[in-house]
């Protein structure tokens, strides 16, 4: 595995960036532009790397949705939110008219993981095929049934025919897919999530979304910190700080900041990205839990430093 | 973990020491049992001297998050009073100093509890003028 790319990192719902926001960022853009010579596009392009990310960009709305670098030429992705229509579009314009192949793999069933199947265009060319991995039962009844009358117009038979296969992981036992290991894990979520552990060419990825983590039970924080053990990656659910997540957001699935920081560190671990953004996050809000988060691995370490990210739509990140 | 205490009117101060972590979080919660127990009884206040906590977990922050909710229940108060810098920052980022109530001092944790506890307080330690 070379790395990974976002392609949706907002939890719950889709957002975008409105008129009065992005009116609000070219104000401080421009403000700050003062005084500068910005002759040409390289100017340019420099100065807005002077500028907090928050400023000259955006975390970005698409629902949760990871491309993994595994190498090859086949496609790894993890869930299928909104994000997965501009994977779609992405993998499109690299066909070059030879057939693909997509293995993706499932955290759990809610909308935000999977409502951007019906918009996959790869699944609809013949000849693709599509394998959809994971540990629940009813992964193809819920993806039928999201295209089902009066949900969606047309139905999942219609377009994807026989391109699209599921493919049960049992929990807890590394399977080879494609030349990578992969192992699930049982999450505590509504309905049940899965996280994932991929092994490839040296390195190791955990993907941990829409997960609650109950601080009394020693267990199950053992059982993470064994599943993140070593891993050169791990992407974790930060939705919540955790002050809301054990009190008012408390059973609503999912984990914090905090938890993510702790849980890496005892795993050793050497990089968290947060994903999942809370939708009535701004970028200056999640800028600001960044901030947070570093501080946070920066005062608390006792070994190697824990590298800090937090998603947005079109990061990568190189293993 | 042992955790010394003194009584002042109808305020109990406790003051915990060391790391609160995902190990010793359980301790403090068992040692804190009896003296919510009393507090609750009494309808008082109790106040977590923190001023010798160098670090507190997730863990450790949930316990005083079970404390607080079990005081309110019986129309009892906690506080968390004087904490370290490091553990200060730990509170804020986790928001806990928005669930909780947070003093700078050992003296305004019990001022906002009685005066009679403030009082007390004071005259067992006469130096005290913050």
């Amino acid at each position: 595995m070379k790395g990974v790319r976002f392609w949706g990192t907002r939890g719950s719902l889709p957002v975008a960036l409105t008129a009065a926001g992005l009116q609000h960022k070219l104000r401080a853009v421009l403000r700050a532009s003062q005084g500068r010579r910005l002759d040409s596009d390289t100017d340019i392009d420099r100065f807005l790397a002077t500028l907090p990310f928050a400023t000259a960009g955006t975390y970005g709305g698409h629902s949760a949705c990871v491309q993994i670098d595994a190498s090859g030429s086949d496609y790894f992705v993890c869930d299928m939110g909104s994000g997965l229509r501009a994977l779609g579009q992405a993998a499109m314009s690299q066909r070059a008219g030879k057939a693909q192949t997509f293995h993706i793999f499932m955290s759990h069933l809610h909308w935000d993981h999977i409502m951007g199947l019906p918009f996959f265009v790869p699944a609809f060319i013949p000849g693709n095929r599509v394998f959809i991995y994971g540990s629940h039962r009813e992964i193809e009844a819920a993806l039928r049934r999201q295209q089902e009358p009066p949900s969606f117009p047309v139905g999942f038979d219609t377009i994807f025919e026989s391109r699209v296969q599921f493919v049960a992981l049992e929990p807890g036992v590394r399977h080879e897919v494609a030349g990578i290991g992969v192992t699930t894990m049982l999450q505590r979520h509504t309905g049940d999530s899965y996280g994932y552990r991929f092994d490839g060419g040296g390195k190791v990825l955990v993907y941990s979304t829409d997960s609650e983590h109950p601080l009394s039970d020693p267990e199950h924080t053992d059982r993470f910190v064994r599943f993140f053990g070593d891993a050169d990656l791990v992407i974790f659910d930060a939705m919540y700080s955790l002050a809301d997540a054990i009190s008012v957001k408390a059973d609503w699935g999912h984990s914090s900041n905090v938890v993510g920081v702790e849980l890496c560190q005892m795993a050793g671990a050497k990089h968290l990205c947060m994903t999942h953004h809370e939708p009535v996050f701004d970028d200056n809000a999640i800028e600001a839990m960044l901030a947070e988060t570093r501080r946070l691995e920066e005062i608390t370490r006792s070994g190697a430093p824990l590298l800090i990210s937090a998603a947005y739509d079109g990061l990568e990140i190189r293993l | 973990m042992h955790i010394e205490t003194q009584h002042y009117a109808d305020t109990i101060v406790a003051a915990p020491a060391g790391r609160i972590d995902h190990r010793s979080a359980a301790e403090l919660e068992a040692a804190l049992a009896p003296l919510l127990e009393q507090t609750g009884a009494a309808r008082g206040a109790l106040v977590l001297d923190f001023a010798r906590v160098d670090y507190i977990s997730s863990v450790g922050l949930r316990v005083l998050m079970v404390a607080a909710k079990q005081m309110r229940a019986q129309q009892a108060r906690l506080s968390v009073a004087a904490l370290q810098s490091v553990v200060a920052e730990i509170f804020t980022i986790s928001r806990f100093d928005k669930v909780l109530t947070v003093c700078v001092t050992l003296d305004d944790a019990l001022a906002q509890g009685s005066s009679a506890a403030l009082a007390a307080y004071r005259a067992a330690r006469p130096s005290s003028t913050t």
